[in-house]
């Protein structure tokens, strides 16, 4: 089976596209990677379903199952050489056997592959034999290694600058990718970071913990001066790109606070919520637009606040017919809902206001003081802002009224009723609140564009709004962050991947919801309390995104 | 006064019958507990009279206003809370949370103050946790506030469904069989805390029950249902002499044999 994939993996072309990227320059690139990771994790899945026997039977199942995995490119190899595979496939050209042949004469190849793939299956059984900690350890280490090399020229640009900065870049990185010692020292340093976690880690807490009141709430106040330092450094840093990301994860991030504020909290699922994102966006468009559909010229700042109220109003429309549909109707009848917003302002009828299929143009950009938020950084700033504070909103609502209101809706609505919440207020509410969240999503939108047209507002963006904040954890304000970066900036930072980056991003959803369905970053029960939201350290985040690029490489 | 009465209450189901013209008065402080058979139409009884079903005939009256036709939460804000048959807490809330959530119809401010964070939804807050708190040391669950409900024993749980009708401070309670489940130590334990919500807190108490010495030992009247009609009301002495009573549990015990005979027991 994995030596199936190894070959699959060959044939749809992925190995050949991930070639071209070097993990470690001219030695391991991040094609080999993959094959090595099937040989490994047929190695690990050969130990582990063995059980009881692992100890001695264990490592020679490992190299078989790795050799047999090694095998199957080998046998590429050779029948690509006697028959032309490429009718079929047009992915097995001669550079994929090239890459195959690892350098050398295929005859001479063949037994080498069958050997890497032994060795990988053999590392395979040492993962599955080692102490976890250890083993944790150990994979973190070559995933930093990974996770550099695949963003390496993201990081290359990050490490512009001051002399030290540039210092840096040059030992870890040559023209063409990490430097072999260069990945070796990162792999080393974090290995030494995680050890030294290990061992200080319980007297750094018990430290934290004797500090008086006031000193740990300082310490609370510069976790978060760090953590809003960063952000507001990271357009700086990262250039006009990186900031044109962040912004449409901002956007993603404003859209699944409001989505999470229905199904997380209140468990009202939506699958048209992109109706309140249309919504907000041909508010601002109208009543700023400069063009033919403009109706009252105003400014964006006055524009915002319309399209929240215009929204709010929207999401309650929205709810009343759905006030006594449950579960799986809900989610047909949202879905209605939402289409019929997106057809309504495509319509014919209404083209003399919302202009139709060609949508609202001339959208002007926000001003301050004759100051033009034009740029994608000037953008990111306003996104940041509006982020920041929708996300405050949503979490003063958690710990609310209100907020255990929604939870116990979501538990049982009809104790929820028996106990005297009323559910019409209350899921309105639910649905006028997350509309406008929505909604302000929708006016960045509509100025980031500059214009808004109805194919802006397909299905497609209240499913991936979904899933974010499932895979993210539903009813959790850091999981919509961390889903929002996951699932829409790492595949737009992966753009040269092609389509396989949406063939990686099923894999990664299907793993998630098999071995992690609570999400990344779940709601527990105990961080619900005020004080614990801010535990969750700033590198937590990062660290999340490494499990599971762990957990699909593994896959 | 009685504080809730129905008034020839009628509930049917497509053809079945499951409460029939039942006609009763619960005064103010007392227990009364409905007795019955499995399937005689007790819960039926406890929907109505929550807003959950709508009665067919008759009317439901609370301090004299007919409170049939309001919804759950209207009902529920008059003054009548209940638990369940099957436990049914707020499986993913913590303890604390589901008894603050039992609250909600005390509390005044909007979201907007939350989100505002006023002086006035700080102070209201701080008051709901300080009751709720109360509650849960009143049960006995106060160190177990911050595990989720779902989490907790079987016991805890029967109690903390009770601390969460508790916070809406009930003028009426309605007990699905609060001891079912229970070991008879534990049933008398339950018994002398319903005891006490109405001797302390001057809750009326209505309560359905299948073990006849919890009935027996503190109602101060019971109705007995056989198939949706009332066939006996009174004190608990003269039920158990009723010919009609034990009629109707001997009938059941030549359906369901030993079951049925375990409440004769219990009631002698």
């Amino acid at each position: 089976m994995f030596g199936g994939a190894a070959v699959y993996l060959c044939l749809v072309g992925i190995v050949e596209t991930f070639s071209r990227r070097w993990v470690i320059a001219d030695v391991v690139s991040l094609g080999h990677v993959v094959l090595l990771a099937v040989g490994a994790g047929a190695g690990y899945v050969a130990t582990m379903s063995h059980g009881e026997f692992a100890r001695r039977r264990g490592p020679l199942a490992a190299l078989a199952a790795g050799a047999l995995v090694g095998a199957s490119p080998a046998a590429l190899l050779v029948g690509g050489a006697a028959i032309d595979l490429r009718v079929m496939f047009i992915n097995a050209s001669p550079q994929l056997y090239q890459i195959l042949a690892l350098g050398h004469a295929p005859a001479a190849a063949v037994p080498l592959l069958v050997a890497l793939g032994a060795a990988a299956g053999l590392a395979g059984w040492a993962l599955a034999a080692m102490a976890p900690r250890a083993r944790r350890t150990l994979l973190s280490g070559l995933v930093v290694v990974l996770i550099v090399g695949i963003f390496q020229d993201l990081l290359q640009l990050l490490l512009q600058g001051p002399a030290v900065v540039t210092a840096v870049r040059g030992a870890v990185f040559t023209v063409d990718g990490p430097s072999a010692g260069g990945a070796a020292a990162l792999c080393v340093l974090t290995w030494a970071v995680l050890a030294a976690r290990g061992r200080y880690d319980g007297a750094l807490r018990r430290a934290t913990a004797s500090l008086s009141p006031g000193a740990q709430r300082g310490l609370q106040a510069l976790r978060w001066a760090l953590v809003v330092g960063l952000l507001l450094i990271v357009p700086i840093a990262g250039g006009p790109f990186v900031a044109q990301v962040m912004v449409l994860v901002g956007l993603y991030i404003l859209m699944g606070l409001g989505l999470n504020l229905e199904v997380g909290f209140a468990g009202l699922l939506d699958l048209g919520f992109v109706a309140f994102f249309a919504i907000g966006a041909y508010t601002v468009a109208l009543l700023t637009s400069r063009g033919e559909h403009g109706i009252a010229h105003w400014s964006f700042w006055a524009a915002v606040p319309a399209a929240m109220a215009v929204s709010l109003v929207a999401g309650i429309l929205f709810g009343i017919p759905v006030l006594r549909v449950r579960g799986d109707y809900l989610a047909i009848a949202t879905l209605g809902l939402g289409e019929i917003v997106r057809l309504l302002v495509l319509s014919d009828a209404l083209r003399p206001w919302l202009g139709g299929s060609f949508g609202i143009v001339l959208i002007p950009k926000p001003r301050i003081d004759g100051w033009e938020l034009s740029g994608p950084r000037e953008l990111y700033y306003l996104t940041l802002v509006a982020s920041g504070f929708i996300a405050y909103v949503a979490w003063r609502l958690q710990d609310s009224p209100l907020g255990r209101a929604w939870m116990a809706i979501r538990e049982d609505e009809d104790v929820a009723e028996a106990i005297g919440i009323s559910l019409v207020t209350t899921k309105l509410l639910a649905y006028g609140l997350g509309g406008a969240m929505g909604g302000v999503g929708g006016a960045i939108f509509a100025v980031l564009v500059g214009s808004v047209f109805p194919q802006s507002f397909s299905l497609l963006i209240s499913i991936n709004v979904l899933v974010l904040i499932i895979l993210g954890g539903l009813g959790s304000l850091w999981g919509v962050v961390v889903g929002a970066l996951v699932l829409v900036g790492l595949p737009e930072l992966l753009r040269e991947f092609g389509d396989y980056r949406f063939l990686v991003y099923g894999i990664v959803l299907v793993v998630m919801m098999l071995f992690r369905p609570e999400g990344l970053l779940p709601a527990a029960a105990q961080r619900r309390e005020l004080h614990a939201v801010d535990d969750v350290p700033a590198g937590e985040p990062a660290s999340a995104i490494a499990v599971s690029g762990a957990g699909s490489a593994e896959a | 006064m009685s504080v809730l009465a129905l008034d020839h209450l009628t509930k049917r189901f497509g053809g079945l019958i499951a409460v029939s013209d039942l006609t009763l008065e619960v005064p103010e402080r007392t227990i009364h507990s409905v007795i019955g058979p499995n399937g005689a139409g007790k819960t039926t009884v406890f929907n109505c009279l929550t807003g959950f079903y709508r009665p067919d005939e008759g009317h439901v009256r609370f301090r004299e206003e007919q409170i049939d036709g309001l919804s759950p939460d209207e009902i529920a804000r008059r003054g009548v809370a209940r638990t369940y048959q099957n436990i049914r807490l707020f499986a993913n809330m913590t303890v604390l949370d589901n008894v603050r959530v039992g609250h909600h119809i005390h509390v005044t401010g909007t979201w907007l103050g939350t989100v505002l964070n006023t002086r006035a939804a700080r102070l209201e807050e701080a008051r709901v946790l300080d009751e709720a708190r109360r509650l849960l040391q009143f049960v006995g669950l106060d160190d177990q506030r911050e595990r989720l409900a779902k989490h907790l024993p079987y016991g805890a749980q029967r109690r903390l469904e009770l601390a969460r009708a508790l916070a809406s401070r009930p003028a009426v309670l309605l007990l699905d069989e609060p001891a079912a489940g229970m070991s008879p130590r534990e049933a008398l334990d339950t018994m002398a805390f319903i005891r006490r919500l109405r001797d302390e807190l001057g809750i009326t108490i209505v309560l359905i029950e299948h073990q006849m010495r919890v009935v027996m030992g503190i109602s101060d009247r019971v109705t007995v249902l056989d198939h949706g009609v009332a066939i006996a009301e009174g004190p608990p002495a003269a039920i158990q002499r009723d010919p009609r009573v034990i009629e109707a549990y001997l009938g059941a015990r030549h359906a369901e044999t030993g079951f049925a005979s375990d409440h004769v027991h219990g009631a002698s």
